[in-house]
């Protein structure tokens, strides 16, 4: 083989990997609508998402897609737009900031894009949302936690609005950290806690949450440590917590990181349970290392005991994705479902163009729905109103609800 | 003290698997004078390629044994690396074998996102990480020292592996004959060819050789921490790389000594200098720089000869 031909062969191959990585973000078409009978006369509208739907956490992002894929089928079905076709258009953030805003950059270059459901990071979102909120394009979350996105740099003090477009219908780490402290200490009784974050946004602010409500509560903190987000091997963060004997450990952060450091810290001798928020709340953690006895938080209710999740459940089942909706499922169906219920009513009397993003804004922003996670709407912050939690602990190989409970603020 | 211990016994685990996979990193170094960014992905493969094994190929009851899961796996993930690493020197070096320096270098960095994106694409749920086998004996002995010092047993396995491998790997290119056509390739190639040494089968050897280590290396790691994913083959590629500058590429035993000293900065590091676990990348490569400011050539180094 001549050197010119090798080179091309290997050339060939990257150009086809590149290729073959690409397609995954293509536009999806909604294909259910080409049966329907619904008037389309005035043309297309794009739905568009930001998730990481490759890399460490895909297995929420492609829930994520799952579910708003099925939010936009169904209304495609039953017309609920008047006039206008939906397509779905979701991008892959990889959970990174800078390609989130790449993503975000796309989708608001193109008029037909009414709004963006994601992201799924708070780090992506806070890249994301200004540049969505300059088009004054509207975004609604299904899982961002970080209490900056929707009350500024002194959440808990001054709060102030950052982006008039930007919702969320998770609720924030003001509310999942001190849920998850009251858990821990008062109900496990656990008074000497680690806590370990991945130095993310999501990470970091869950833990300072909850280390303000642990020692409200009496706990001492006895260990703080930092972990890589992509980190493997906890060895050495293990043995820098173990000397000073804590009786639980606390971890800011995802699933990848935190399955591996709940298996190594009962292989170093440390049999103690490890809690998290939502990150962690995922089948996968349980396979990569959660232990039985492992604790997380999560938003909303169990979706076995609300009615209006059940829906949502036998309609995901039934459209036979390849991928499980992930705890984020019921929260991204009802932030698709928010964005089409307001923008039926803002395209009743007539065209959509970009002057009427302004007005899809308002539309989200006074909207009342019952969704699969329950009630949603949302404060004057953007955030939602419903502040349910759950705590769950593994069992048998799940993760099995223990408390559900609308959090109160202490002070 | 037991903290201590601790400590030294994680940086020990951690330093042997990198200095098994920086040996891979000096041996192409030292004959072709390239270095294989691509090589940590040969790691990444052959923890793929043992997984796959375990999934797909070995009949349940075997995968029950760990005596008899542990070398199919490694033979399995050790099989995937070399392939790997033969068809990376066949297509996308060897073409480029007396171009510029920078270009092979470029061309590696290529391979190497390539070699993820396959991965990523191809191997079934992959975009996630992946729990591994369980191929070697689970737990800890715990040594009675102060709060006790816990010794993972798949962390012995790691030492005890990677120093038979690198005593080994050294008597081989001491002794064989194999090693010998390797070391006048690598003193002068034009003047080997001369002697009717073919350069192209020797490095080929070279580059199946670091497979077989980097894939060992791969069902390891897999098999001490319990999970895969695509990204390990970078980071640990970057430590391997770190570690055979800093033993002096080129040189086995310095590729393993500074493994080690890789993995010991990083575990004493995290614990015992300002700034805790969240710094612990920045103490390494502090210690690269210093050795490259004041012992270019790393520990073991000799200095560059000028090729005629």
């Amino acid at each position: 083989m001549s050197r010119r031909r090798a080179v091309a062969v290997a050339g060939a191959v990257l150009v086809g990997a590149t290729l073959l990585a690409a397609c995954g973000t293509n536009r999806s078409e909604g294909d259910a609508a080409a049966g329907s009978s619904c008037d389309t006369s005035k043309g297309t509208l794009v739905i568009g998402m930001i998730a990481p739907m490759s890399g460490g956490v895909s297995a929420f992002g492609m829930g994520m897609r799952n579910s708003a894929d099925l939010a936009i089928d169904q209304a495609n079905e039953n017309c609920t737009v008047p006039g206008y076709r939906l397509v779905f258009q979701p991008e892959d953030d990889q959970s990174l900031p800078q390609i989130a805003a790449q993503a975000a950059t796309k989708l608001a270059s193109d008029p037909k894009v009414v709004a963006v459901v994601g992201t799924y990071n708070s780090s992506t979102a806070q890249s994301a949302a200004p540049i969505l909120a300059q088009r004054s394009i509207v975004q609604v979350s299904p899982a961002n936690t970080g209490p900056a996105l929707t009350r500024g740099e002194k959440a808990a003090t001054e709060p102030q609005r950052p982006f008039p477009t930007y919702f969320r219908v998770a609720a924030n780490d003001l509310v999942q950290g001190p849920f998850g402290a009251r858990h821990l200490v008062q109900k496990a009784g656990k008074k000497k806690i680690a806590v370990i974050d991945d130095g993310k946004t999501y990470g970091v602010g869950l833990v300072e949450n909850f280390v303000k409500e642990a020692e409200r509560l009496g706990a001492r903190i006895v260990a703080r440590e930092k972990v890589g987000e992509k980190d493997t091997d906890f060895s050495s963060t293990i043995a820098a917590i173990r000397s000073s004997r804590p009786d639980a450990v606390y971890y800011g952060g995802e699933y990848p990181a935190a399955g591996p450091l709940s298996r190594q810290l009962a292989e170093a001798g440390l049999d103690i349970p490890l809690m998290g928020g939502d990150g962690i709340a995922d089948p996968q953690y349980i396979e990569l290392g959660g232990r039985p006895g492992d604790f997380a938080t999560n938003i909303g209710a169990p979706v076995e005991s609300l009615a209006s999740a059940r829906a949502f459940v036998d309609a995901y089942a039934a459209a036979g994705y390849a991928e499980p909706s992930s705890a984020y499922g019921p929260m991204t169906f009802d932030a698709t479902n928010v964005i089409i219920g307001a923008l039926a009513g803002v395209v009743r009397n007539g065209e959509f163009d970009e002057s009427s993003r302004r007005r899809l804004v308002e539309a989200v922003q006074r909207l009342n729905l019952p969704g699969a996670s329950g009630t949603v709407a949302f404060d004057e912050f953007g955030d939602t109103t419903n502040k349910v939690l759950t705590v769950s602990t593994v069992k048998d190989g799940e993760f099995e609800p223990l408390e559900t409970g609308v959090f109160e603020p202490s002070n | 003290m037991s903290t201590l211990l601790s400590q030294t016994v994680n940086g020990l685990v951690l330093g042997s698997l990198i200095g098994l996979i920086a040996l891979g990193y000096t041996m192409v170094y030292g004959i072709v004078q390239l270095i294989n960014f691509a090589h940590g992905e040969v790691f990444m493969v052959g923890a793929y390629g043992g997984l796959a094994t375990s999934t797909y190929l070995l009949p349940g009851f075997l995968a029950q044994q760990w005596y008899l899961a542990l070398p199919l796996l490694l033979v399995g993930g050790a099989a995937v690396s070399v392939a790997v690493a033969v068809a990376m020197e066949r297509f996308a070096y060897r073409p480029l074998r007396d171009a510029p320096r920078l270009a092979p270098l470029i061309t590696a960095l290529g391979v190497s996102v390539a070699l993820q994106e396959v991965v990523r694409v191809f191997y079934p749920g992959a975009i996630s990480p992946l729990p591994y086998p369980r191929v070697f004996v689970e737990g800890a002995y715990v040594l009675p020292i102060g709060d006790g010092v816990p010794i993972r047993y798949t962390g012995a396995l790691i030492i005890v592996v990677s120093v038979v491998l690198a005593i080994a790997l050294q008597r081989f290119v001491d002794h064989s004959r194999l090693g010998r056509a390797m070391r006048a390739i690598a003193q002068d190639r034009d003047t080997a060819r001369l002697m009717g040494i073919d350069p192209d089968r020797v490095i080929v050897a070279t580059f199946a050789l670091g497979g077989v280590l980097a894939g060992v290396a791969g069902i390891l790691y897999g098999a001490d921490l319990g999970f895969v994913n695509i990204d390990i083959g970078f980071q640990t590629g970057i430590f391997a790389f770190t570690a055979a500058v800093l033993g002096g590429i080129g040189s086995i035993r310095g590729a393993v000594v500074g493994g080690l000293v890789v993995g010991l900065v990083k575990a004493l590091g995290g614990q015992y200098l300002p700034g805790g676990t969240a710094y612990d990348y920045v103490w390494i490569f502090v210690v690269l720089i210093a050795v490259l400011v004041f012992r270019p050539q790393g520990f073991f180094g000799e200095t560059e000869r000028v090729r005629a």
